[in-house]
């Protein structure tokens, strides 16, 4: 048996340690946020945290991820609470929402690195998530509010 | 109300009484303890009902959750939000609670706009927008009827007020606890629909009801669906399109962890395992022998010659022929004639083509992302054997539609597979299945001739297209000889005495499908470009050329005139160059202005400027962001988009070689949305179509070439 801790809690799993991740989340613990788009690291729908870390999970053997620790879209917050999810829900940012999970945990990782992204920050993160129905600009925008959730009291004018 | 619309109210209603009464339509949905009961006695509250069924859109419990049955598929473009927001104006109740439910297969359910259950034409909200009001209208009179009858009043000295009957003595009784008594009281006829100036959702930028469930992972698409004992299944389909196996050795592949089967199926061979993963390296495994077929030997070249033979050898059917064009053209003082060219274009939904099916002994289960349920019913009811009837539609979210999932390719094998296995399967496309075997955009090469008189006036119009035939493989029975290949061209807008509009149907061996924004997006781009060129020829100002065209069409004129104020036209920034392009399509009135520069031949768009009237609009904030949407599709086609075949195969695989906009090349876009009080327009598809034309144009003000072949980024460098 191999062990994974994802969202915090230590599983067990009879897969293959070549299975990528993505259908490990999927298929095998039935964690269906995380999305298949292209299975070669090019659409980013498959974003996971890695020990905090954006990783394509489709490409990800689970070999690669043992003894780490995964972050799913649904380890986020346990009720939308995230100030990323809040931000993308006041935007609303999603239209057919297939990428979303993807873009949020991107953003996510962004904000955890650059508390107060410019425009060509965002761009540049987020370029490895292609989302066709496109809704970048909100995306964008989404990043920003999230970025401002995110201040602590303290640092407020 | 002219008598048409009267009678088609009428069949509404039946349709409506049916669903109530009938309850085979709407049984699949209906939960424990949701039946119909009989009317609580006069006097005593019916506080104890269960709620009911009031019509085939709305089920209202006894707790007062309200469920809105939604009849198009949600694939991005709101309907989830929108189409409850109609039923809710008349029901007067706020949305924000609804419960949202896909409605199965079921006559009620058809779109008398596409003559089917089918989420497409961007004719949603058109379709639904007397319907789903008179529906919610119907269901608060009987409400209010169910009320009256508790209290012994007459109907007409009560009221609603949010989810609640109120008689003139203030007793309430909320909508669940006279839900039971409604749904057995008769439709009434004759309700007044709300006048525009009292709507008070309608117009309104409420938020998505679909929002929530897609930041955390929660919401359900087709690739999502878990049933007990599922497997999952991968399919080899033949690299050339249209070829099928001639031999298949699974021995290797059926020796591999967790595969259950290996079976032939319609598209090809498939292979179920314990996970997709196992089914994925099985398939990998699989050895086959192809019976390549016709296609062997097609390429691009081929279907090149195909195309301008046809183009040059016949005159095509006539679709408009206003005046004498052809004479007009031979007496022209001068006279442009140029072909314009289109590529074979993928759908690359970011959800791959997939389909979940449990066949059990004399019914099936289907869960899938579809745009078109009863097509879906019908195809997995063939690939089983057993009564369409019997065959249950569960249509999930869809992780982008924009035509592709008008096909159900995809169901037969999934259906065959779980058959076989005696379990659910959930079969599922790789990227490079779902890129190399799509029903692609058409490609086409469209000729342009224009003739301008003496004073440099347009004086004849001709456009002759060559393209295969959607329709004709989608619906066969079809009889329209034009189906949807004219789109944006028969209604070819400026005011020209002579004008004439040809079609000539090419087939070039493989199937082609309907693609968001359809022919607009093909025949805009040769429309609207040589328009540009017409004004050139004319010595005018392309913006002032088109509005001197357009007298008799004061919707044109206004959504022109809007983009260019907004974008300041004929004043790009420095260093930029503008482009503009116009049309009518889905009863939507739409025009772009492209600012963009072209620096060593690399072609950079800085920012986009759309104005659009769309008559109506039910909910602003997803207008908005289905025009954005349109041109960041747009400009993924025009920029990059173009499939290629060579030997049979398709060239592009994934999103290494089939390019789509990423936001990091996102330019500026401003939409600007005319209130307007004509009847809804479609919004998913219109601005899609003018992003080519705009960008070529512009790109003709920035380098004096004219692009007349798409896409651009390689077009632009020969």
């Amino acid at each position: 048996m191999n062990t994974l801790t994802v969202n915090q809690r230590a599983l067990e799993l009879d897969a293959d340690a070549t299975t990528p991740l993505l259908w490990v989340l999927r298929d095998h613990l039935g964690l269906t946020g995380t999305k298949f788009g292209c299975g070669r690291a090019l659409c980013g729908a498959c974003t996971v945290h890695v020990d905090g870390a954006p990783m394509r999970s489709c490409t990800l053997p689970l070999s690669a991820v043992l003894g780490r620790s995964i972050t799913t879209v649904e380890g986020l917050s346990p009720d939308r609470s995230h100030p990323v999810q809040r931000a993308w829900i006041e935007i609303d940012v999603p239209q057919c929402g297939y990428c979303q999970s993807g873009q949020i945990m991107s953003a996510v990782a962004l904000l955890a690195k650059n508390a107060a992204p410019s425009d060509a920050d965002i761009d540049a993160a987020m370029a490895g998530n292609i989302c066709r129905c496109g809704t970048y600009a909100r995306i964008r925008a989404a990043v920003h509010r999230a970025a401002e959730l995110m201040k602590p009291p303290s640092s407020s004018p | 109300m002219s008598a048409e619309h009267a009678a088609l109210l009428a069949r509404r209603e039946f349709l409506s009484r049916t669903a109530a009464w009938g309850g085979g339509l709407v049984v699949a949905l209906t939960l424990p303890g949701c039946a119909p009961r009989p009317a609580a006695k006069a006097g005593a509250p019916a506080a104890a009902a269960a709620g009911g069924e009031v019509n085939a859109w709305l089920k209202i419990a006894g707790d007062d959750t309200i469920t809105i049955i939604v009849d198009r598929s949600e694939m991005g473009q709101g309907v989830y939000t929108s189409l409850p927001m109609l039923l809710a104006e008349e029901l007067e109740v706020p949305i924000a609670k609804f419960q949202i439910v896909a409605a199965p297969v079921g006559d009620v359910y058809i779109n008398q706009g596409n003559g089917g259950q089918i989420t497409g034409t961007s004719n949603s909200v058109q379709d639904a927008w007397d319907k789903l009001r008179l529906a919610g209208a119907q269901a608060r009179v009987r409400l209010i009827a169910a009320g009256a009858q508790v209290w012994g009043v007459a109907p007409e000295t009560c009221r609603v007020d949010q989810g609640q009957v109120v008689s003139a003595q203030g007793q309430r009784l909320t909508y669940g606890q006279l839900a039971a008594a409604a749904a057995l009281l008769p439709i009434p006829k004759d309700v007044k629909l709300k006048p525009a100036a009292g709507f008070r959702l309608i117009g309104r930028s409420l938020p998505r009801l679909d929002t929530p469930a897609k930041v955390d992972g929660s919401a359900e698409f087709g690739i999502d669906v878990k049933l007990p004992g599922m497997l999952y299944a991968a399919i080899a389909q033949c690299p050339v399109l249209g070829g099928v196996p001639r031999q298949v050795d699974s021995e290797r592949a059926e020796r591999m962890p967790g595969v259950r089967k290996v079976l032939t199926a319609p598209g090809g061979v498939v292979v179920v395992a314990e996970h997709f993963w196992q089914a994925l390296q099985a398939r990998n495994a699989l050895q086959i022998t192809w019976n390549e077929a016709a296609n062997a030997a097609l390429d691009n070249a081929k279907i090149d010659r195909l195309l301008t033979a046809t183009l040059e050898s016949t005159p095509g059917l006539s679709a408009r022929a206003d005046g004498d064009a052809a004479r007009a053209l031979q007496t022209a003082h001068r006279r442009l004639d140029e072909i314009y060219v289109l590529p074979l274009l993928a759908h690359a939904t970011m959800e791959p083509m997939n389909c979940t099916a449990d066949v059990k002994a004399d019914a099936c289960d289907l869960h899938v992302g579809t745009q078109v349920q009863q097509m879906a019913q019908a195809a997995a009811a063939e690939a089983a054997g057993i009564p369409a009837a019997n065959v249950r539609v569960h249509t999930t979210l869809l992780g982008g539609g924009f035509g592709r999932r008008l096909d159900i390719d995809f169901i037969p094998a999934a259906v065959v597979a779980s058959k076989a296995v005696g379990a659910p399967v959930k079969l599922i496309w790789t990227r490079e299945d779902d890129m190399t075997h799509d029903y692609y955009r058409p490609p086409a090469y469209l000729r342009l001739r224009g003739g301008l008189d003496a004073s440099a006036k347009l004086d004849a119009w001709s456009f002759h297209t060559t393209s295969p035939s959607i329709t004709a493989r989608f619906a066969p029975s079809a009889t329209d000889p034009f189906d949807s290949v004219l789109e944006g061209v028969a209604n070819f807008p400026y005011d020209v005495p002579n004008v004439a509009v040809n079609y000539s149907r090419q087939e070039i061996g493989i199937g082609v499908g309907y693609m968001r924004s359809v022919s607009h997006a093909i025949n805009c781009f040769g429309v609207e470009s040589f328009m540009d060129e017409l004004a050139v020829a004319a010595g005018k100002n392309p913006y002032d050329f088109r509005l001197e065209l357009l007298d008799k069409k004061p919707r044109h004129r206004q959504v022109l005139q809007a983009v260019a104020a907004r974008a300041g036209w004929g004043r790009p920034a420095a260093g930029h160059h503008q482009g503009i392009a116009l049309m009518e399509g889905y009863l939507t009135h739409v025009a772009l202005i492209a600012e963009i520069s072209v620096e060593s031949g690399t072609l950079k768009v800085h920012k986009i400027f759309c104005a659009v009237d769309c008559g109506q609009m039910v909910n602003p904030k997803i207008v908005a962001s289905q025009i954005e949407g349109g041109i960041v599709f747009g400009l993924s086609s025009a920029l990059w988009g173009e499939v290629t075949v060579r030997g049979g195969r398709v060239q592009q695989t994934n999103f290494d070689t089939y390019r789509v906009l990423r936001s990091n090349e996102l330019p500026q876009i401003d939409v600007q949305l005319i209130t307007s009080g004509e009847p809804p327009g479609g919004i998913g598809e219109p601005a899609v179509a003018l992003v080519a034309p705009a960008i070529g144009n512009a790109i003709f003000a920035a380098t004096g070439k004219r692009i007349r072949s798409l896409p651009f980024n390689r077009t632009l460098k020969t």
